[in-house]
């Protein structure tokens, strides 16, 4: 699947999965909140665990953890790079 | 200079319209990504030997927000700082109840060698050093314990935990994920809660984390929850086993002040505050040990300084009118019966009666008064009390007719009531509307008095009291 | 004697409110969640015989005006032009935190950078070689344990050193790709003559390009007062508007 670069949402990975970001689908002032939060193009996230109800879902991204609801993880779009789990 | 500035505003509107042009949100992405990427090569110069000890919080974070242990564990941790500070607060609290007493006895004898006239004898010492003792006692031993255990939890970093947790309450009801933060800092004091919900960024999700902080019962309400909790919940029970039912039932009633926060929080986005909840991001820092020591010692003084400077300034001068009012006779009867007299039939039907509708209603400026004013009124009905034994206030309880009902209804109104004068104060400078200053009175108080007359209603149809 | 103003930056949880009681003796509450500083805090303190007002800014990402907080930030920094900014740094995830000490030298001069938790980053293996980073930048970078008081005699004599000209920077800037640069530079040249000195150009040009419009108005405002000021001092019969 990776071959064909399909791109997946971040919402879609599941924990451990590491991530490539490729595309912020996302406007305005939480777009600049991400990009600030190290959420930019080419960086990597690394899915952590699950919050007790199922969202939202820690990440880390820049050496810190950051918690994203499934509304704004569902509009993180990138490339899972199996593998190099930490 | 007119023309100065005139011509200064047409070269700013044309540099406006050239940025127009050229700005867009490739720019953006591309000045923010342009920082990140020197940062990262920064960090590739300058550090070296990372390793994956980082990841420490990670472990300790798959199990404090584990689906099957993130709840058992909030709870535990709260109901552990309850047991810990009833059973640690005991002992003090007598102590300190026994030291005032003594010293009323020895201010007593000192006014009567002085011959000094009756009234002045009666709002210095059975007014103003019987009501601030009072305050001292009961709230000084739990909240110099509570808060340094508290503040242990925050320094170390769980509070980012619980609101990471309970996000998809919050998200369900329309609050921000932020606001169980703000829940936080009301269990220490709503007023300065009201402050802290400046973290909320959207006006409206801000507007329901004020408007619900109240049903946090702050370190004003605590003693007063755990005192009825341990004179009338725990019958039977000594020790240990008292203690840990005590800490039980206070954990309920903080449970049933978050599901009531969430159904008010809920019922606004749905009518008065409608929307939908805005963006959310969340960091949860590293867990950090901190400095306990320090941590303790500080949060012990800073409380201790806090209550008796709230004693100070807000129990002595009440403790002094509700002496003056249980003193000065309208015919037969004080001022503070008649007005005792007036409530009786709403505080009974709420399952308590007017002394205690009286106390509530003095009580506004600050919640710790309540339960002194209380007793001062009883008080002035002739059973005499020497304050130094906190069991034999249960007599006096027992002696006005007070059942496991009364009990129960006066903890749930205190849960439950309009926020004390400081905290509305508070919610009026941050919105700045005389509207949602009066709804963050209304909306409370209407819950309070709804939840105490269904329970008295229930239990006397039943018979049960 | 005028007291030195140093503004105190940084993101939220790096320990600046554990710096700022250290430096001021003042008990600031501190806790370990993001947004604990609602309301910036004003210390002051001494050393080698000088006044010192330390402020301290509320914790932020960065200094773009996503929010009030960053707003609060970015203002103090542009209107109020403290003597001397410290931008507090947290040595565990110095990669983030290193944006926003970036974003400070476009926008002032005077900056120390102080990297905090340094104990605790080296616990976790973690080598910083601040000289390094401070070569790399072009400004004075320090090592401290704010909450084991670890650095803090360094970080106050290269304070005092600063702001008394001993020391001179040379802030490193960022440099963007061509097509942005062209932008800034033609921008920049405008926005000088409007502004003269008043406010880093370069900075300002860059926030306009970012879509910052309020930002101006603001400046405008603000700049109008100021000459209001200057003139009304001079002459101050005739001002008429």
């Amino acid at each position: 699947m990776t071959t064909e670069k399909k791109l997946t949402s971040l919402a879609e990975c599941s924990h451990g999965d590491c991530f490539v970001i490729k595309e912020l689908n996302i406007e305005g002032t939480l777009r600049r909140r991400l990009l600030d939060l190290g959420f930019v193009k080419g960086a990597e996230v690394v899915v952590l665990h699950k919050s007790p109800l199922g969202d939202p879902v820690a990440y880390r991204v820049s050496n810190t953890t950051i918690a994203l609801r499934n509304d704004e993880s569902s509009n993180i779009f990138g490339e899972i790079v199996r593998g190099d789990l930490k | 200079m007119t023309s100065q500035s005139a011509l200064n505003h047409n070269s700013l509107q044309s540099i406006l319209a050239e940025v127009k042009d050229v700005s867009n949100e490739d720019i953006r992405d591309e000045i923010v990504s342009n920082i990140y990427d020197k940062s990262k090569s920064l960090c590739k110069k300058v550090i070296s030997e990372k390793q994956s000890e980082l990841y420490r919080s990670d472990k300790l974070d798959d199990i404090f927000t584990s689906r099957i242990w993130g709840f058992p564990i909030m709870l535990v941790m709260l109901g552990t700082i309850f047991y810990i500070t009833i059973a640690g607060a005991n002992v003090p609290s007598e102590m300190i109840a026994s030291l005032f007493g003594y010293l009323e006895t020895q201010l007593t004898s000192l006014f009567e060698a002085l011959h000094a006239p009756e009234w002045l004898h009666g709002i210095l010492v059975l007014g103003l050093f019987r009501g601030t003792g009072w305050v001292i006692s009961v709230m000084l031993p739990p909240m110099a314990i509570f808060f340094p255990i508290f503040a242990l939890l925050e320094n170390y970093g769980y509070l980012p935990r619980v609101a990471f947790n309970m996000d998809r309450l919050f998200k369900r009801a329309g609050g921000h994920g932020k606001q169980s933060l703000t829940m936080a800092m009301g269990f220490g004091c709503n007023a300065a809660a009201i402050l802290s919900t400046r973290i909320i960024e959207s006006p409206r999700e801000r507007m329901l984390a004020i408007l619900t902080n109240n049903f946090v019962p702050c370190n004003g309400r605590w003693p007063t929850l755990i005192l009825l909790a341990s004179l009338f919940m725990v019958t039977g029970f000594t020790g240990a086993t008292g203690t840990l039912l005590t800490a039980a039932i206070l954990m309920g009633f903080v449970m049933l002040g978050i599901v009531v926060t969430l159904t008010v929080s809920w019922t606004l986005s749905k009518t008065a505050l409608k929307g939908v909840p805005t963006h959310y991001t969340l960091e949860l820092p590293p867990f950090r040990r901190p400095k306990f020591w320090n941590t303790i010692i500080r949060a012990s003084i800073d409380k201790a300084w806090n209550v008796l400077k709230r004693a100070v300034i807000v129990a002595a001068p009440a403790s002094i009118l509700t002496w003056v009012f249980a003193n000065i006779y309208i015919g037969t009867t004080s001022i503070l019966m008649h007005f005792v007299n007036f409530l009786e039939p709403f505080g009974h039907a709420l399952g308590m009666d007017g002394f205690i509708m009286a106390a509530f209603i003095l009580g506004l400026p600050a919640n710790e008064i309540v339960i002194p004013i209380l007793i001062m009124a009883y008080l002035s009905q002739g059973a005499m009390l020497e304050i130094e034994d906190l069991s034999r206030l249960k007599q006096v309880f027992i002696d006005q007719g007070w059942t496991w009902l009364t009990a129960l209804n006066m903890m749930l109104f205190s849960l439950l009531h309009f926020p004390c004068g400081t905290t509305l104060v508070n919610i009026y400078k941050e919105t700045k509307s005389a509207k949602w200053t009066f709804m963050s009175f209304l909306i409370p108080t209407v819950i309070a008095i709804g939840v105490t007359w269904l329970i008295a209603t229930v239990v006397r149809a039943f018979g049960l009291v | 004697m005028r007291a030195n103003t140093i503004a105190l930056a940084g993101n939220p949880n790096t320990g600046k409110s554990t710096l700022f009681n250290t430096l001021t003796g003042l008990k600031q509450h501190t806790g370990n969640w993001p947004g604990k500083t609602v309301i910036h805090a004003e210390g002051s303190f001494e050393y080698n015989g000088e006044q010192y007002v330390l402020v301290d800014l509320p914790g932020t990402y960065s200094l773009f005006s996503n929010s009030t907080d960053e707003e609060v930030a970015r203002d103090y920094i542009i209107f109020d032009q403290p003597d001397a900014t410290i931008v507090v740094l947290d040595a565990t995830s110095l990669e983030r935190n290193l944006n926003l000490a970036l974003q400070v030298l476009e926008m002032t001069n005077n900056v120390i950078i102080c990297i905090n938790l340094i104990d605790e980053a080296e616990k976790k293996g973690i080598r910083i070689d601040e000289k390094k980073l401070s070569r790399e930048l072009g400004i004075p970078v320090v090592k401290i344990s704010a909450r084991n008081k670890k650095g803090i005699d360094q970080l106050l004599a290269t304070l005092s050193d600063l702001v008394n000209g001993k020391i001179m920077t040379t802030p490193y800037r960022m440099t963007y790709s061509q097509e942005i640069e062209d932008a800034i530079t033609k921008i920049e040249s405008k926005l000088k003559v409007y502004f003269q000195d008043t406010y880093p150009s370069r900075w300002l040009a860059l926030r306009l390009l970012d879509g910052d419009e309020e930002l101006i108005l603001k400046l405008q405002h603000h700049n109008n007062n100021r000459q209001l000021e200057v003139k009304t001092h001079d002459v101050p019969i005739s001002v008429k508007s």
